[in-house]
């Protein structure tokens, strides 16, 4: 990577942003295209402002089921890796099932759960969860394992119990690894999230974005469609940018993921 | 501190190793390292250099002979006040630890407080001159001062004996000079008794009281030469005609073991 001041690399992306707007804006007004085939940047604008009470309790609703669904993924995610790592056998007849998990697609298991769990909120939960928790038992399991053989040697001869060798071995080698999970898991809660919001299809109170895209796609009111969609892709970032922050305060110091000047 | 009994430091009774895969890494040695002593062991690759290092400190167990610590197993080292240290060939420290939680780190590992560590760590840092860079993390440092860092981790615990795998075989000549250097004066402060792998001869020649030359096929110790040169060696003895002498004759040596076969394994 060529070295760019810091404001160029925030500065650089918002000017590519501005100008596609600027395109896209121009374009539906030269055109005239009408505002439910692909509306214009200003026409979402004034959907979001125009729907904004109803978005915000979509939003809310939806980022609560990622939050918790991101959580229990994580904790549990997490404790199962420190199982797998204790034990081999365990992990050997556990970690396909795992890897099964994984490769079936949350829109063919909603369904299911949707119906096995009552309660709409939790169901959501459970399918988000079930798409995040791969990432955060795959990358802890291989943080774990990954420990310098050289320092395992030295708190070997040292006569380090196991308990030591965890906490002050293989807890930090494996937080690199941990991290990078996180990452991936928060996305993939937040997909989760609107695939099965998408698949429950439930309104009412606890409605998320993915339904007002559903209902916003009944009505044609395609403005809105787009509104929500833009929150969902915010949250993303959003989501994303909290958890780059997270690895940076966390390994900043030592490990070159985070490197900012290079020494 | 030297051994009051007089025992050795560190002995191997007929000591092999025969790896899992059928291959003789050893043939018996028998090998007794008196206190004070700076033993090298050189050698082609292949001869077992590291592998009879490990078996001093215990890393790995020999197939069949013994080994004694001051003349005890090594489950009682450590009983009697004894403390042995090892340096790997990489500095192999802890990245996300400052240097001084690095250095540190065989005393927590011991249940030492940190109250009573904190004069020892920076005395272990002080002797390899890097006191200054306490609350660094290991990537600022250079290669040269990873490897200091790994020294002072070793000097922490106050060994008696000190075990090194060609740690200084990575860096520039430069770099390693000034560090033998340094080694030398540390292990005649603190009358060490030092045990040091190298694939240099002149690194060997300069450092040591005696030299072990090794040979592969099985691996064996095919030679022993000593080097008289007086305490404390400096640059003088680097560029001495006797330094050049000595250099001379234990090439002959190696020589001799890169060609000598020895019995099929």
């Amino acid at each position: 990577m060529n070295e760019q001041h810091p404001a160029a690399r925030t500065l650089a992306p918002l000017l590519v942003g501005i100008l596609i707007l600027a395109i896209w804006e121009g374009a539906c007004r030269f055109w005239h295209v009408p505002a439910y085939l692909f509306p214009a940047p200003t026409a979402i604008a004034t959907a979001l402002v125009r729907d904004w009470a109803v978005l915000l309790r979509a939003l809310g609703s939806t980022l609560l089921i990622t939050l918790q669904a991101f959580v229990i993924a994580v904790v549990l995610g997490t404790l199962i890796a420190f199982v797998f790592v204790q034990n081999k056998a365990l992990e050997a007849s556990f970690f396909p099932y795992a890897v099964l998990l994984q490769v079936t697609p949350v829109v063919a298991v909603a369904p299911l759960i949707i119906i096995l769990v009552k309660n709409t909120a939790l169901s959501l939960t459970i399918c988000a969860a079930v798409v995040a928790i791969f990432p955060v038992i795959s990358n802890t399991t291989i943080g774990l394992h990954s420990v310098d053989p050289g320092l395992l040697s030295y708190f070997r001869m040292n006569k380090a119990s196991r308990l030591e060798t965890l906490l002050r071995l293989r807890v930090p080698s494996a937080l690199p690894f941990f991290l990078a999970g996180l990452r991936i898991a928060s996305g993939l809660a937040l997909i989760g999230a609107v695939v099965a919001e998408f698949v429950a299809g439930t309104g009412g109170q606890s409605a998320g974005l993915a339904y007002q895209i559903l209902q916003a796609g009944f009505q044609l009111d395609i403005p809105l469609m787009f509104a929500a969609l833009f929150l969902i892709a915010i949250s993303g970032v959003a989501l994303y940018l909290l958890m780059v922050g997270l690895n940076n305060a966390l390994l900043g110091h030592w490990h070159e993921s985070s490197m900012a000047e290079e020494h | 501190m030297i051994d009051t009994a007089g025992r050795a430091v560190v002995e191997l009774r007929a000591a092999d190793k025969v790896f899992s895969n059928g291959m003789r890494g050893l043939a018996p040695i028998d090998l007794a390292v008196q206190p004070g002593e700076f033993v090298t062991l050189i050698g082609p690759s292949g001869c077992g250099k590291s592998t009879l290092l490990k078996l001093m400190a215990n890393l790995i167990a020999p197939t069949s002979g013994g080994l004694g610590w001051w003349g005890e197993d090594f489950g009682r080292v450590g009983q009697a006040g004894h403390q042995m240290a090892f340096v790997f060939q990489e500095p192999t420290l802890m990245p996300w630890s400052r240097v001084d939680t690095n250095v540190r780190l065989p005393l927590d590992l011991a249940g030492v407080a940190k109250e009573a560590a904190a004069p020892r760590v920076d005395a272990a840092l002080a002797q390899v001159d890097l006191a200054s860079f306490r609350r660094h993390y290991p990537r600022q440092l250079s290669g040269g001062m990873r490897m200091r860092v790994s020294i002072a981790r070793a000097l922490v615990t106050d060994p008696d004996l000190l075990l090194m795998d060609e740690p200084f075989g990575a860096l520039d000549e430069f770099t390693r000079n000034k560090l033998d250097d340094d080694l030398l004066r540390l292990s005649f402060e603190r009358r060490l008794t030092t045990i040091f792998v190298t694939h240099s001869l002149y690194e060997a020649v300069f450092l040591s009281t005696r030299v072990i030359v090794m040979a592969s096929n099985p691996g064996r110790v095919f030679a022993e030469f000593r080097v008289d040169e007086p305490e404390p060696r400096g640059d003088d003895f680097r560029t001495s005609a006797r330094f050049a002498e000595l250099s001379r004759e234990l090439s002959k040596i190696l020589h001799a073991a890169s060609v000598a076969v020895g019995p099929a394994p």
